[in-house]
């Protein structure tokens, strides 16, 4: 097949012109090539380099350890617990379930647990640790640890986890930690990356909650390269967490614990404070409830319980409740009116049971009245009439202004949850709030505690206080922070003569000392121990003038939630005072029964740093004080804690 | 034709035929293969092994055979085309019949030393037999309709097979590689016009087939496409490759991250870093320089192929050279314009660099073809 030269050459020449047109096109598309490539490396390099680092770069949180709470002689109150917990790799056990069986047959796992870490593990990518279970006790965390080998793939650990050793003592006080909710980011407006760690728990009340920036520490990081998987190649540095802070309280264990122990039964409210230093020392709320119930998820079940419960284990009713505060807001009534120079000590009213103003008749507690008395007979024998005279002369504006004096409608500066404000009225707060002008008789009822008056226990507990010492001590909880003192001292003078102070303490005296006294039958008979102290009995009712003709109804007689609070506060030792006392039983009945008999108990257990002898009970009540201290469920005493005892 | 047409006394024999071989090709090809060396090495994270090391080997293997080929004369690769073509047809119908299972395609046959891609060998004896077809029509009968029927028979029947494996990828490449011989041997415009109109009717028909029962394409080539058309709608699945190799080019900036210093590749967010997303590492580590070189490298190539083609009158050897040029050129810019996000993700190794066995030996036996055709040039 021989072909002719100008053919071939025809041939060369379309080869050349198209190949030609070729090497134009693969020129232009490389054009093209070189022009994507400059566009995508040079016009948006930066982009691109900010893509990449974020692929590369992975930050985790180092959590920090939460300070420790103590009491004032260092006993601990809240810690942080090793918790052992079981975690699972996927992709170093064969077979999820087969190790799964086997591990549920070494511990005691839930088994809808099980399946959700199950699932949860499948989700993930296989090298994601997984926990499968936690709390776990320390013989099956060592089970788990000897049965390894069996158990591919499984690895126990150990976290930390918030711990409260005394239990419902310190409910109130400390408060919990709980889980982060979508809720509480929204209310704190909280943006600290740690929360987002899964499982880190937060401060949820009292205590816990108020001094959370000081207890959670500084978050630490570390910064890690990580491959497309999400597994850590290596770590690029580390900021070491900070732990929180350490926090003292001003609390004393042995007394918090009596004082609960104490309450136990009722729905009752006890504080010791010192009444030099306005430190508190005990704050009983009864019931309480476990928090730890709280840290580990609350059950269902659980938490209606304490919801539903009448006596409401949940609330704080030393700071939140608010009471009227009844025959113990007298000396504010007697302290204005003596300070105001309307009366004098020795000015004496007669008591016939009750006064008239205009057609209404306002009554004494006692029916027939208790004849003349002075200011110190009034308080001792907790004459209403007396009051209602006194009042009429002060003024509502001067007892208001005694009575925010010595702490009451002032919400006290502590952090815990849900501190109350009370109320201590006047005129312009009755026209703001209640649209009318205020009338004697508001006067009247307030002069006695009753009406709109309002107050914590704490409260009272702070205006024994400065009864007592005649300094405006303020109110403290923290003792110290990270081993630097918070304790304020009072600045400036009460403003009260000493002279009127005095005659309100000789008042006092005369409650627990004197034979006639409304708590004469909770004294102390030893020598230096005596107390000193004021009844209440506050209506949560009115009494109509049909019930009082047929004669009052017996509190016993009515139904829980309608019968009176019964109220006592006080102060020991009675010539030398170092610790006041405010108790409030909840529908207890009268103050002179019922809240005296605790007052003393809690006001001994702090002279004495111990349970009380009974030698310092009289006689008549050493058999009551005997079986209820036998069978109280106390904490050993920490020998430290013997140190609050007084005139060692 | 026979050889007995060439000046014999022009001709290269022996070992001088050594003296005559394109140096500056083979100088070009071992750069670009050298590039290959380095990014293996760094994608496997400064290790020879798994990859840099067999490659060098493959390399090594495959100068030889293409210093063979390049020795035996160009009019004896013509008069084998028909033997070689009709070999990997049948080694692509063995593939498909007994092939190993891999990556979800039957592509390869495991020989022991390697596996063997029938389809890579195809792509090079197709352009052997389109250019010994053309070498013996009739140049005035290129044009009519039943010598066109038979080129395109030709084509298709290799495009079906690797179709069927499923390579779109190869399918493109014999398709665009038969298609630039044949217009290369001087075919018709009008024919060309025809099948562009019937490319287009055929994209259309694609789209319109899918999610019905006669559906065209396997799903993962639609998702494929889906993704090219637009990456982000789907950032962590099938536009993962796309979105990942974008940022690691463009992470590369002017001059690059540093050798061993990219990010993307060596903690594995780059798809098939070591094979058909290579120039990604390239590209992030030396920056559009690196990038811009290598583009300049494999244009230089193309040129001595095209200058090649053009100095010989032999119609085999000028269309052989150029259809291998062809071939290699649509292989890094197909490639090229994957991981630039200008084409869809088909599996289309970066030629020279990429690691891959067969790619490698067939490519620098079709060089082969080259320099024979530039030894035996008649003179």
């Amino acid at each position: 097949m021989k072909r002719s030269q100008k053919e071939t050459e025809e041939s060369a020449r379309k080869i050349s012109r198209r190949s030609m047109i070729f090497g134009g096109l693969m020129l232009a598309t490389g054009g093209i090539l070189a022009a994507r490539m400059r566009y995508l490396q040079v016009d948006r390099a930066s982009d691109f380099r900010l893509l990449a680092e974020e692929n590369r770069i992975n930050i985790q949180l180092l959590p920090p350890a939460r300070g420790l709470i103590y009491d004032r002689y260092g006993r601990i109150l809240a810690e942080n617990e090793q918790n052992y917990t079981v975690v699972m790799v996927r992709e170093n056990a064969d077979d999820v379930d087969a190790v799964l069986d086997r591990l549920s047959r070494i511990v005691n796992i839930d088994m809808d647990r099980l399946a959700r870490a199950r699932d949860e593990m499948m989700a993930r990518a296989p090298f994601v640790p997984v926990t499968i279970a936690d709390r776990l006790t320390w013989e099956e965390f060592s089970s788990v640890a000897v049965n390894a080998p069996a158990l591919p793939g499984i690895t126990p650990e150990v976290g930390l986890s918030r711990v409260y050793p005394l239990g419902a003592d310190f409910a109130h006080v400390v408060g919990y930690v709980g889980p982060v909710s979508d809720y509480y980011l929204e209310s704190t407006g909280d943006t600290d990356p740690v929360l987002q760690i899964p499982d880190f728990q937060v401060g949820r009340y009292s205590v816990e909650a108020r001094l959370e920036q000081n207890l959670r520490g500084e978050t630490g990081s570390r910064r890690v390269e990580v491959n497309a998987s999400g597994r850590v190649m290596r770590e690029l540095d580390r900021t070491a967490p900070t732990s929180g802070d350490d926090i003292q309280l001003t609390i004393d264990t042995g007394l918090q614990n009596y004082a609960q122990a104490r309450l136990a039964g009722e729905s009752a409210a006890g504080v010791v404070m010192d009444t030099q230093t306005g430190e508190i020392l005990a704050l009983a709320s009864a019931p309480a409830f476990d928090p730890n119930l709280f840290v580990r998820g609350i059950s269902v079940a659980d938490y209606s319980r304490l919801t539903e419960d009448p006596y409401r284990p949940l609330a704080s009713k030393t700071v939140q409740g608010l009471y009227p505060p009844g025959s113990t807001f007298k000396m504010m009534t007697a302290l204005a009116g003596l300070e105001a120079g309307v009366i004098t000590p020795e000015d004496t009213i007669t008591c016939r049971g009750y006064i008239e103003l205009g057609t209404r008749r306002f009554h004494c507690w006692r029916r027939g009245g208790h004849g003349r008395m002075n200011m110190v007979d009034s308080l001792t024998q907790s004459c209403d009439v007396f009051y209602y005279e006194l009042a009429q002369q002060v003024g509502i504006e001067a007892i208001a202004a005694m009575a925010r004096r010595f702490g009451l409608g002032i919400r006290p500066d502590l952090p815990l949850s849900g501190v109350a404000e009370g109320l201590i009225p006047d005129r312009a707060w009755k026209r703001a709030n209640r649209g009318a002008d205020w009338v004697v008789g508001d006067t009247l009822n307030a002069s006695i505690g009753q009406g709109f008056v309002l107050n914590s226990p704490l409260q009272l507990a702070l205006m024994t206080s400065r009864i007592a010492s005649g300094v405006p001590v303020v109110p403290q909880i923290v003792r110290s922070i990270n081993g630097v003192d918070q304790r304020l001292s009072p600045t400036d003078d009460l403003g009260v003569a000493r002279d009127h102070l005095h005659v309100i303490r000789e008042g006092m005296w005369s409650v627990s000392n004197y034979r006639r006294g409304t708590a004469f039958r909770a004294r102390v008979v030893a020598e230096g121990y005596e107390i000193a102290g004021k009844t209440g009995t506050s209506q949560v009712r009115n009494i109509t003038a049909t019930e009082r003709a047929d004669g009052v109804t017996s509190n016993d007689d009515l139904p829980w939630n309608r019968r009176d609070h019964a109220l006592f506060v006080g102060y020991a030792p009675a010539d030398a005072p170092r610790y006041a006392v405010s108790v409030v039983v909840e529908h207890g009945g009268g103050g002179s029964a019922v809240a005296a008999p605790i007052a003393r108990d809690l006001l001994l257990r702090a002279m004495y740093g111990d349970v009380p002898p009974l030698s310092a009970y009289p006689a008549s009540a050493r058999r009551d004080a005997e079986e209820r201290h036998d069978t109280m469920d106390l904490l050993p005493i920490d020998p430290r804690a013997t140190t609050g005892r007084i005139r060692a | 034709m026979s050889f007995l047409e060439y000046t014999q006394k022009a001709t290269p024999t022996g070992l001088r035929k050594v003296i005559y071989l394109n140096w500056a090709l083979i100088l070009l090809v071992s750069t670009v293969a050298c590039v290959g060396f380095l990014m293996l090495y760094s994608v496997a994270g400064g290790s020879l092994r798994p990859w840099a090391a067999p490659q060098m080997m493959r390399f090594g293997l495959g100068i030889a055979v293409m210093l063979v080929v390049a020795m035996v004369p160009i009019w004896f690769w013509r008069n084998v085309s028909a033997v070689a073509y009709g070999l990997s047809v049948l080694l692509l119908l063995f593939v498909e019949l007994f092939g190993t299972v891999g990556m979800g395609a039957q592509r390869w046959i495991d020989l022991g030393f390697m596996r063997l891609q029938p389809s890579e060998l195809t792509k090079i004896t197709l352009v052997m037999l389109l250019a010994a077809y053309y070498d013996w029509l009739d140049v005035r009968k290129t044009s009519r309709p039943l010598y066109v029927l038979m080129p395109l028979v030709l084509i298709l029947i290799p495009v079906f097979l690797t179709l069927r494996q499923p390579d779109l990828g190869t399918a493109i490449l014999l398709m665009a590689g038969g298609g630039a011989v044949m217009f290369l041997a001087g075919v018709h415009w009008a024919y060309f016009a025809v099948v562009i109109a019937a490319a287009g009717g055929m994209v259309t028909a694609v789209f319109t087939s899918r999610g019905t029962p006669w559906q065209l394409l396997q799903d993962y080539q639609y998702r494929r496409i889906d993704t090219f058309l637009d990456p982000s709608s789907d950032p962590l699945g099938a536009g993962y490759h796309i979105t990942q190799s974008q940022i690691a080019l463009g992470s590369g900036g002017w001059t690059g991250r540093g050798f061993m210093q990219g990010t993307q590749s060596s903690l594995n967010f780059l798809p098939e870093k070591h094979t058909d997303f290579i120039f990604t590492t390239l590209a992030e580590e030396f920056g559009f320089v690196g990038g811009a070189s290598l583009l300049g490298l494999y244009l230089l190539i193309l040129v001595f192929c095209v200058w090649t083609a053009l100095q010989t009158k032999d119609r085999f050897a000028s269309l052989v050279t150029l259809g291998v040029a062809v071939t290699f050129f649509l292989y890094f810019s197909i490639n090229m314009a994957m991981v630039m996000g200008l084409a869809p993700v088909v599996g289309v190794p970066l030629p020279l660099v990429s690691y891959g066995g067969s790619a490698m030996l067939v490519l620098l036996a079709a060089f082969g073809l080259v320099q024979s055709a530039h030894i035996h040039r008649p003179r």
